[in-house]
């Protein structure tokens, strides 16, 4: 009968253990996926800005080399489009800090 | 003979112009994010919205500063400057979010929803200003001179 009884709660203490297995396994893999996430916001929203900015400026450089007396209207041009532009990648990490640490 | 292409820009820099008139604006309509975010998420949201309206600040004057600075030096040093000083603003914007994340009174969505409004917010505002001026250089609005420091008028000469 001792034996039975000990025999039921070690099956007991096995279920017990998978479940809180199971729900670990779960936390970690959500955790897991909203850091790749998290990662991946941050990442990819600082290509576009990146590439947007190179092309921005080079293009204001080429203006201002051809034609010096307009340098300071492409100036104040290029400097609110690295703004705009760089507002994306503000957003991407906000979006990060948002998954990862909220 | 020299250069038939300009590689430095001397004289005065518009982008510094823009950026302190980004933060002579920012600094009336700070106090209203704040107690916007105030009401939403109590004082930590206040602290949090100043905070992340520094952090928006600081951002554009180093930017302005770093284009400023190359310029004069080289206009291919001002597209390097541009291009990795949009990875080092960047970087320092993470520093800066890194270090506070775990203090008492940081509240994360509050610092979020104030980096991406104030940003916004203020671009578009100088937008409108420096869309203006560049399509009507002539309207560009200034402040009226107090009349005790206006020139005398002229004496008409009669024909």
């Amino acid at each position: 009968m001792s034996l039975l009884h000990h025999a039921i709660e070690l099956a007991s203490e096995a279920t017990t253990t998978a479940a809180e297995g199971a729900a670990t396994t779960a936390a970690d893999a959500k955790a897991t996926a909203g850091a790749s996430s998290a990662g991946y916001a941050y990442g990819l929203a600082a290509i576009g800005p990146g590439i947007g900015i190179g092309y921005l400026v080079g293009q204001a450089v080429s203006a201002m080399a051809r034609q010096p007396e307009s340098a300071g209207m492409v100036r104040t041009t290029m400097f609110l489009g690295i703004a705009f532009t760089e507002a994306l990648a503000l957003i991407g990490f906000v979006v990060f800090i948002l998954l990862k640490f909220v | 003979m020299g250069s038939p292409f300009v590689t430095r820009l001397d004289g005065p820099a518009p982008e510094v112009e823009v950026a302190r008139d980004m933060i002579r604006r920012a600094l009336p309509a700070a106090p209203v994010l704040v107690l916007i975010c105030a009401a939403m998420w109590s004082v930590d949201g206040a602290i949090s919205s100043a905070y992340g309206i520094a952090i928006v600040l600081g951002n554009l004057a180093l930017s302005a500063a770093l284009l400023a600075v190359t310029a004069r030096i080289s206009l291919a040093l001002m597209m390097g400057a541009a291009l990795f000083g949009f990875l080092l603003r960047l970087g320092i914007i993470f520093a800066a979010v890194l270090l506070v994340k775990d203090a008492d009174w940081m509240s994360l969505p509050a610092l979020g929803v104030t980096l991406v409004v104030a940003h916004l917010g203020l671009l578009f505002w100088e937008m409108r200003y420096v869309s203006l001026s560049l399509a009507h250089p002539g309207l560009k609005p200034r402040r009226p001179t107090p009349r005790s420091q206006q020139p005398a008028p002229k004496e008409s000469v009669a024909p």
